[in-house]
């Protein structure tokens, strides 16, 4: 159709010049569409140039990249092995492909009778499609050929030989686009096919019917294909590629030659235990050292609260009643000069006061606490405050650690190394009813909870979501709590770290098998495809940690705020103050700390370190120190995770997994501290 | 052997997929290219039993609950 278009509209030109003028040529969709790991992103960074549109796509962390190239709109999607609904990636690509005009299908030339049925699937649905065949550079090293001419007929489209990694063939780009075209069907499948869009269904949407895609097929109105159908078409059309495959392709050396080593070496337990510690080392140094103390120090305490939240609190201050305390510590953190300034009438109203608040406040290791007496600014300005402590927050404390984490996710996954790593780990998870998959949402757990929460998406049941965010509520400490436990630590002695990582992980053993025993169905197994270890493209890990971070930043800020706004909230009507009262017998007779501990575990439900770092200044024992680390990373995650957690997983469920942690918190926390203190 | 499953394959050994647990997950291992009929190899076993299998030039890790269910002839 779109093509006849194209063609009167040239008559046109020739005609009146005008015509195209008032009739532009119709806007293509073009779609990138491949395995994972195939170079589509190579693709679509030559053909995007400097302009890219980056959006979440709604409801998942897939995040969908838009940009033009001749004239055309051309999107980026997620690698998949089929069209389909088996998880979000594959709903994400799915939409996009039925929305697509052109279709150009990476396709790795060393992997064809896996990449060939994502193909074969595209032709079946009745798309343009142009194949852009790549990794031809590996074929000549690997002496692999193939007949493209002959893969081009029996497909029906072009082909064309590409090397992403040296832009070969990238100049016939626009041609594939161009050329892309309707390929060959086989006969009995367009029969279903036509049974289907007699019902005035668009072809590409029946043959997902047909495979059984129930919101397709809702979306239609029509009844949904079987699963046995969808098995007869995928077992037909898997025949059909190894059929293509064997008459294109002609391998001189001898099949199944070792060529992935070091991917190897990853998986063999002997050697790929200390691959991983090496790994495990490495990523401390990077996330534990550089990111969450030297760069977040800097960037929390300097920018945060020296320069952001004391120029914005004082600039409040002016027009509204404020007391300030202003302590100077010394490099060792104790108080070597302290004056309260009040200005009942605003800062502005006293100058005489203000020029000395002023200079007092400004020097070296002054850290001022800023008292507003009106109860709106205290929830916007003050301590907690919606916009004071959040932005704080959410730009000089998360942003990094977050960033730091998808940098290294992104290097794990682009090197090859994080399927290998969840292959390897798989039985260990199996023991707690999940796969190896889940060391991704766990890991980044100790980043921040927040962010691992959202990324439980990403696992294949509703049984693994919820073991997993429980797992992460209650026993991961997140990077800003792990900091300040390990300070507490230190110097401690071997004794409490071994009776706390026991404590921790004996609780998670407990929790996690009875989840397993307790919540009903199937975990999903493992199935992964390992990809070969290359050395990660750095452009693909810088692009991936900026728009995951970005995708992340703008579904979490939100919440952030709206945490801030009820703990405001909380502070000012005095109901923050209550808890500490309740808590507080609880604090003393039970887990036998000061009374005045109760006020970390409140404030623990602001922010997990909050909770941590009041122990500080506290004078405790060392058996005390440790009941009350266990404690706290037992109790309740940050307000922010809790929020994105009831988004995530309902009220009944979040509401059960936050008691839970009350419960988990005090109980293990008070039997620990009846048996050691 | 004939009527053996996944599981039981041990580094090295060659097998023929001879039936494939039925559901979506047969649908994603026909995809990734584990089909019935197939020849393919057992490249790795972990310690556990999770399996690593090789077709062609593509290495594929199979969940050892998952290999228990997946019947091969063992070559």
């Amino acid at each position: 159709m779109k093509t006849d278009n194209l063609v009167s509209l040239d008559k046109d030109k020739i005609i009146t010049p005008y015509t195209t003028l008032i009739k532009p040529k119709e806007l293509q969709k073009v779609v990138l569409v491949g395995n994972p790991n195939v170079g589509k992103s190579c693709f679509f960074n030559f053909m995007s140039g400097m302009y890219v549109d980056v959006s979440n796509f709604p409801g998942t962390t897939v995040s969908i990249t838009k940009s033009h190239f001749q004239g055309n709109d051309v999107y980026d999607t997620p690698g998949i092995y089929g069209v389909g609904s088996f998880n979000d990636e594959e709903k994400v690509a799915r939409d996009i492909i039925l929305s697509a005009d052109v279709i150009l299908n990476v396709v790795n030339a060393l992997n064809l009778d896996r990449d060939l049925f994502l193909t074969l699937q595209l032709i079946d649905m009745g798309k343009k499609v142009s194949v852009l065949l790549n990794f031809s550079d590996e074929l000549k090293k690997r002496k692999i050929k193939i007949d493209t001419k002959k893969l081009s007929d029996l497909l029906g489209v072009e082909v064309y030989q590409t090397a992403a990694v040296d832009k070969l063939g990238f100049d016939q780009i626009g041609e594939a686009v161009n050329s892309a075209r309707v390929g060959k069907q086989e006969l009995d499948l367009h029969f279903l096919l036509n049974q289907v869009m007699e019902k005035s269904v668009p072809q590409s949407d029946a043959l997902l019917i047909l495979e059984g895609d129930e919101a397709i097929a809702q979306k239609n109105n029509v009844l949904c294909g079987t699963a046995d159908e969808r098995e007869r078409i995928y077992i037909n059309r898997r025949n059909r590629v190894n059929e293509i495959v064997d008459l294109v392709e002609y391998e001189d050396s001898k099949k199944g030659e070792i060529f992935n080593h070091l991917g190897r070496l990853c998986l063999n337990p002997v050697t790929g235990i200390p691959i991983l510690l090496f790994m495990l080392v490495l990523m401390y140094f990077f996330i534990g050292d550089l990111v969450s103390q030297r760069v977040v120090n800097f960037t929390e305490n300097k920018i945060g609260k020296d320069l952001f939240e004391y120029n914005i609190k004082s600039f409040t201050g002016n027009y509204t009643p404020v007391y300030v305390d202003v302590k100077v510590l010394d490099n060792n953190g104790s108080v070597i000069n302290n004056k309260t300034f009040n200005f009942p009438s605003g800062i502005n109203a006293n100058p005489t006061l203000q020029k000395e608040f002023s200079e007092f406040s400004k020097q070296n290791g002054a850290q001022s606490n800023f008292n507003f007496q009106n109860p709106f600014v205290k929830i916007f300005f003050g301590e907690f405050g919606v916009i004071t402590m959040t932005v704080t927050y959410l730009l000089f404390l998360l942003l990094p650690l977050v960033i730091g984490f998808y940098f290294v996710m992104a290097l794990l996954e682009d090197s090859g190394y994080l399927p290998r790593l969840a292959t390897m780990l798989d039985r260990s998870f199996n023991k707690i009813g999940l796969n190896g998959k889940a060391v991704i949402p766990i890991m980044l757990g100790f980043g921040c909870i927040t962010m691992a929460n959202i990324t439980t998406r990403m696992l294949g049941s509703e049984r693994e979501k919820s073991i997993v965010t429980a797992i992460l509520q209650f026993v991961i400490p997140c990077s800003a709590q792990l900091a300040v436990i390990a300070a507490l630590l230190s110097g401690a002695g071997f004794a409490p770290m071994i009776l706390y990582i026991s404590v921790i992980l004996t609780v998670l053993l407990v929790l996690s098998t009875v989840l397993n025993k307790m919540l009903p169905g199937e975990s999903s197994p493992l199935l992964i495809d390992l990809p070969m270890i290359r050395f990660p493209r750095m452009s693909n890990v810088f692009k991936k940690t900026f728009f995951r971070s970005f995708g992340f930043m703008k579904e979490a800020s939100f919440w952030f705020f709206i945490g801030a706004l009820a703990v405001g909230i909380m502070e000012v009507s005095g109901i923050l103050l209550v808890w500490q009262d309740v808590l507080a017998p609880f604090t003393t007779t039970w887990l036998k700390l000061p009374k005045e501990a109760a006020n970390a575990f409140v404030m623990g439900m602001v922010r997990r370190d909050f909770g941590a770092a009041g122990l500080f200044h506290m004078n405790l024992s060392i058996m005390q120190k440790t009941v009350s680390i266990i404690t706290i990373t037992l109790f309740v995650p940050c307000i922010a995770s809790f929020v994105v957690m009831l988004k995530e997983r309902g009220w009944k469920e979040g509401m059960m997994i936050w008691f839970g942690t009350w419960i988990a918190a005090f109980l293990v926390g008070g039997i620990v501290a009846q048996i050691v203190i | 052997m004939p009527n053996s499953t996944l599981d039981k394959a041990k580094k090295g050994n060659p097998f023929i997929v001879v039936k494939l647990p039925s559901g979506n997950i047969k649908s994603q291992l026909i995809r990734l290219g584990i089909a019935e009929g197939d020849t393919l190899k057992c490249i790795q076993r972990l310690p556990g039993g999770t399996i690593v299998v090789q077709k062609n030039r593509q290495e594929i890790a199979v969940g050892f609950d998952l290999a228990k269910k997946i019947h091969v002839i063992i070559q």
